[in-house]
């Protein structure tokens, strides 16, 4: 059974860009180990020679000619931002 | 009667004949959601004063040639709608109250002249099996509010058996459209992958997301997936194929259609009373014409694994967007970016949907991306070879849409894995990539609905549509409404 420690939940929480309790550590540990394992009957079918599907259609690259066009203005594009200044999004410091 | 029992087609011909108004059939929802929606909770926000003009700028008009002329409907809140708030039902988008764009669908939809009344309540981020993750308040079932309408798109099934729109659009990534379709007792088509733009409906699983219809009649869905089908240049996944009129082969005949019943969609974990159901719904086709031989899928028993593996990994790189930056609630606590995207994400997402990531981001991350994701997608392959090769014998695939019907509210959300198992039947549907609807064949002794499920080839929408208009017209189930808030 695989299971999943709790210092791989955190380093995942940290890789997905998300802030996780102690608890919350726990609870998803618990709930990622369990789902895990359950994931491992796939193992039961054997896969060798198999094609990945990534899509179902028989679609190839889609391509059009890259031609500028009016979409938005730029105030449209700020008017959902938090924080904006001097017609670009405002975030806080990157750099310490 | 409430004028949502006529049909789209019949309540064309009243506004022709002036017998009524578009201004009667947006008084119709708007008074219907004031009688029920404090119970039922389909609704997440209301676009009264826009509808209302809408309606009057209809009336005005001479010509009411248009598909869905005056008809009242609610959209997901995962599609955007220009000007109008658009949630996903996550409090990260409480605040996104300006959507820039109209989705294509709902273009389409506007072009053919149908008046939204509202959008529609939802698991958060489509991500849930019973609404109960909707991070505002959960919808209920319309036939019981102790029971749960199914999920993702529970609003969307709840707002059109509940009388409150005449139709309404969902979205179906495992299930999504078809499992409240059946809880509630109305029909909802998945299209086929790539027949109904994604364009601006907000990314959960990208290569399985599919955008349809519910309603309460086959006819009146073949009509709306008439109107919201067709290439878009704008969803490069989106198939240029001519689109058939599939209300013309809404003929009743069913003679001589090869029904296939794969033996894992009436096996142990499936309902007594939802199976007997679905044989009888068989006996129906057999009436009619019909015949069906039990066949295999053999890997649909590993699809839900497949599933959760493949659509978490994509949803973990599709939610990488909601960083607090251009749109959504930012944290205010945040002391540098990298802390803000943190602490944004964490206070903005609930937690299946933090769930979800994590898994995603687990699967894909260094190390596991073979064992994990990989072999998902192969199994995937294996799947949709199933369905294919049925398909090379038979015209469609019939089962239960769901292993029992509806559920309590409560019952199953505190396990995960219990949850997902409620969508063994419809996910791998949408692996394969094919299309399945889900139209009412019966009632449980608790007064519940049940759901049957029919799916056809790629884009054979139109022969999935004939059969579950004949079983339609041969039962009478269609014609039954919940009793909330009195007959409607």
């Amino acid at each position: 059974m695989a299971s999943i420690t709790k210092e791989q939940v955190k380093h995942v929480a940290n890789l997905a860009r998300l802030e996780i309790t102690e608890e919350e550590a726990e609870m998803f540990t618990d709930h990622l180990s369990a789902i895990i394992s359950f994931a491992e009957q796939l193992n039961e079918i054997d896969t060798d020679g198999i094609e990945p599907t990534t899509h179902v259609l028989d679609l190839k690259n889609v391509m059009r000619k890259d031609e500028p066009r009016h979409w938005i203005t730029r105030e449209e594009a700020l008017k959902n931002a938090p924080d904006h200044k001097d017609g670009q999004f405002r975030v806080p410091s990157i750099l310490e | 009667m409430s004028l949502f029992d006529h049909s789209i087609k019949e309540l064309e011909a009243k506004l022709h004949n002036k017998e009524i108004t578009v201004s009667d059939l947006v008084d119709t929802s708007y008074k219907r959601i004031k009688e029920v929606d404090d119970k039922v909770h389909a609704f997440l926000t209301l676009d009264e004063e826009n509808a209302r003009s809408k309606a009057k700028e209809l009336d005005s008009l001479e010509d009411t040639i248009a598909k869905l002329f005056g008809i009242p409907a609610g959209i997901k809140d995962n599609i955007v709608t220009k000007g109008l708030r658009t949630t996903c039902a996550s409090q990260f988008l409480r605040n996104f109250n300006d959507p820039l764009y109209d989705a294509t669908v709902v273009e389409k939809l506007n072009a053919e002249k149908s008046i939204t009344i509202g959008k529609l309540n939802m698991d958060e981020f489509a991500m849930g099996s019973s609404n109960e993750n909707s991070s505002f308040t959960p919808t209920r079932n319309p036939w019981n509010t102790d029971y749960v309408p199914g999920g993702s798109s529970g609003g969307s099934a709840a707002a059109v058996a509940a009388g409150e729109v005449l139709f309404s659009l969902g979205s179906d990534t495992g299930g999504s459209i078809r499992q409240p379709a059946a809880f509630c007792g109305v029909v909802g088509l998945k299209p086929t992958y790539g027949l109904v733009s994604r364009f601006g409906l907000v990314a959960f699983a990208s290569s399985l997301d599919q955008i349809g219809p519910l309603t309460r009649t086959v006819e009146d869905n073949a009509r709306v997936l008439e109107v919201i089908a067709g290439h878009d240049k704008m969803d490069a996944t989106s198939a240029n194929i001519d689109i058939p009129t599939y209300t013309e082969s809404l003929t009743g005949d069913v003679k001589g259609l090869k029904i296939a019943v794969p033996k894992e969609y009436l096996a142990e974990g499936v309902n007594p009373e939802v199976k007997e159901a679905v044989l009888e719904a068989l006996r129906v086709y057999e009436s009619l014409g019909a015949t069906w031989e039990e066949v295999s899928l053999p890997h649909s028993k590993y699809a839900v694994a497949a599933y959760y593996l493949i659509s978490s990994s994509e949803a973990s790189a599709n939610l990488a967007r909601f960083d607090g930056v251009r749109y959504g609630v930012r944290s205010e606590k945040a002391e540098n970016m990298i802390d803000m995207f943190k602490k944004s994400r964490s206070e903005g997402f609930g937690e299946e949907v933090k769930r979800r990531i994590m898994l995603g981001t687990f699967a894909l991350s260094s190390g596991y991306y073979d064992a994990y994701y990989k072999k998902a997608q192969k199994v995937r392959t294996l799947i949709k070879n199933d369905f294919d090769k049925i398909f090379e014998t038979y015209d469609v695939v019939i089962g239960p849409t769901t292993p029992t019907p509806a559920f309590k509210v409560g019952e199953k959300i505190d396990d995960p894995l219990t949850m997902y198992a409620n969508d063994i039947l419809t996910i791998p549907v949408n692996l394969a990539g094919v299309p399945g609807i889900s139209i009412p064949c019966g009632f449980s002794p608790d007064g519940l609905p049940i759901g049957l499920q029919i799916i056809g080839k790629h884009f054979d929408e139109a022969t999935v549509y004939r059969a579950a208009h004949a079983f339609e017209q041969a039962t009478d189930h269609h014609t039954k409404r919940p009793q909330i808030g009195g007959a409607n």
